[in-house]
């Protein structure tokens, strides 16, 4: 079993305008990048019970040509909201980083 | 079919953060059509659209503006500035034209100064709503007539005719206030036959300036040469480097989605594009569409004042409260409710007591999912209430309930956290929230945004 963070050259969440966040995902080689996508680690599902939203709120792009997984969620708490805790959405990755994938 | 070459210039990603003079001055240099530059962001969140306050530093902005109209000026191009001032309101415009009137008067400059004025009155956008021409993107906040009349500010995001309409009556440095990052370089080169599908993708490689790079060493200028195929994109700093994949993936960057951007009038899709490199730093991009839409619309964005905030910082040390610290702050809670209640006759509903658990899950709040506490955290104690005032007033009765709250193993008074500073009480002023996330149906693209035209 091995981390997310050991198959990619760079994980990074930011708003996508103040209602929504996205994740870039991108990989340090083809074969990291098959590996991940065939463990499922990686699925609207898991992204759904991470963050707790709705599946159906998930978008999740696969690009091929840049070796990455592009992933967007709206905001549980908009950005700047009383109760926000990361107004600029430069943190919610974290969960990502160490997620495990099975080899 | 129009042979023409267009080439743009990114001064850098946001005008207060700056670039590098010799890399403007060599961009201008290698013969531009127009300088451009992004001002502004939602990202810092609702402040300071909600307060009116643009987000300086002023002498930085001046210093990047100065040297935007210098070379500009000289070259006799035009200067696009777009979301000026941060948010783009009528403050904020406001704000960034006295730079610009400031550095003529300075130098002695002369020119056709257009002001484009992106805030929505309050009563317009509420017959706009009333006659069902403002619709909800998702996610959104709900809105009605009284949620648009109680909000501090709105602003229109305009597209590239009301920049189009500044340049072809003879503005040579045009000063929008909100404004799609996209169109302060899409407008002069679709006005100049250039599609836009080019147009619109190279404004998206170039409004982050150097970011596109494939190492951004610091905040700095970016050029593409716009034709009718396709953009070439370049760094003017030999220093900085684009590569295939930085610009690509740079197409990526903030947006939820990777191929399709929607902007005023239509959307950019680069599914098909291709990214080739040319020579050592620059990249070929070709082959993104444009779609019309059906319906010309615009974002909104609005922010309402939600009340005052105060907090206090505190570090928690002792072993023996921080193995138990859900159960301590949870039976703080109603002991410092009642004694506001108590000396304050405020109910706990009247304002709003978070404790911020640095070192727990201060950042992820609900979403963390490591439970190992460290050997200390920091507690951030916000408090928000109606006025500047009452959060105030609240924070030391918070902080003195959390000081001294008992834990059973310690019996008699005891001091449970530490504060660094005297007072400890920090007032951080008016709290905003975005209270809109929907589009404004148009017929006429420049119709909200008023122009003023100012000969310097």
């Amino acid at each position: 079993m091995r981390e997310l963070w050991q198959f990619t050259k760079l994980i990074r969440s930011k708003n996508a305008g103040p209602f929504e966040l996205t994740f870039d995902i991108m990989f340090k080689s083809r074969e990291s990048f098959n590996d991940v996508l065939k463990s499922e680690a990686l699925t609207p599902k898991a992204i759904a019970r991470l963050y707790r939203v709705d599946v159906k709120q998930v978008k999740f792009f696969v690009v091929e040509q840049l070796l990455t997984i592009k992933i967007s969620i709206p905001r549980r708490v908009f950005s700047g909201d009383v109760g926000d805790t990361d107004i600029y959405g430069g943190q919610f990755h974290s969960p990502l980083v160490r997620l495990p994938v099975k080899d | 079919m129009p042979k023409t070459k267009i080439r743009a210039v990114a001064a850098t990603g946001n005008l207060s953060t700056g670039f590098r003079e010799e890399s403007l001055v060599r961009a201008v240099e290698q013969g531009a059509s127009f300088v451009g530059c992004d001002a502004g962001t939602t990202d810092s969140g609702p402040y300071y659209l909600g307060s009116g306050k643009p987000r300086g530093p002023r002498e930085g902005v001046k210093r990047n503006l100065r040297l935007v109209l210098r070379e500009a000026l000289k070259a006799g191009i035009p200067v696009i500035v777009g979301s000026a001032g941060h948010a783009g309101g009528r403050p904020h415009l406001e704000w960034t034209l006295e730079i610009v009137r400031e550095l003529a008067r300075e130098h002695d400059w002369h020119f056709k100064l257009a002001a484009i004025d992106s805030e929505i009155d309050k009563d317009v956008l509420a017959d706009a709503f009333n006659r069902g021409e403002i619709t909800p993107l998702s996610p959104a906040p709900p809105l009605d007539d009284r949620a648009i009349r109680h909000a501090e500010r709105f602003v229109a995001m305009m597209g590239i005719e009301p920049i189009q309409q500044a340049l072809t009556a003879g503005a040579q440095v045009v000063i929008g206030g909100r404004c799609s990052d996209l169109a302060i370089y899409a407008a002069l080169p679709v006005l100049r036959e250039i599609p836009k599908s080019v147009a619109f993708h190279a404004g998206k490689i170039l409004e982050c300036g150097a970011a596109s790079a494939a190492q951004r060493l610091y905040p700095d200028c970016m050029v593409a040469e716009l034709d009718q195929d396709g953009f070439t994109v370049e760094p003017p700093n030999p220093a900085i480097r684009c590569t295939p994949q930085s610009v690509a993936a740079h197409a990526l960057y903030e947006n939820a989605d990777p191929y399709r951007l929607v902007e005023s009038g239509g959307d950019l899709d680069t599914t098909d594009a291709k990214y080739e490199a040319v020579g050592e730093s620059a990249v070929r991009v070709t082959g993104s569409r444009f779609t019309p839409s059906n319906k010309y619309t615009v974002r909104i964005e609005g922010a309402t004042l939600v009340g005052y905030r105060s907090i206090v910082i505190a570090g928690i040390r002792d072993p023996l409260v921080l193995r138990q610290l859900d159960t301590f702050l949870s039976t703080l809670r109603p002991v410092i409710e009642r004694k506001v209640s108590d000396s304050m006759k405020l109910s706990a509903d009247a304002y709003s007591l978070n404790f911020r658990v640095y070192g727990r899950n201060g950042t992820l709040g609900d979403l963390e999912q490591v439970s190992e506490a460290g050997h200390e955290v920091g507690l951030i104690i916000d408090v928000v209430a109606a006025t500047q005032s009452v959060a105030a007033d609240i924070i030391p009765i918070a902080s003195h309930t959390g000081l001294h709250h008992p834990i059973p193993e310690h019996e008699g008074l005891i001091s449970n956290l530490a504060y660094p500073f005297s007072p400890g009480g920090i007032d951080a002023g008016p709290v905003y929230s975005f209270c809109i996330n929907h589009v404004w149906e148009l017929t006429e693209p420049c119709k909200p945004f008023a122009t003023k035209m100012e000969v310097l």
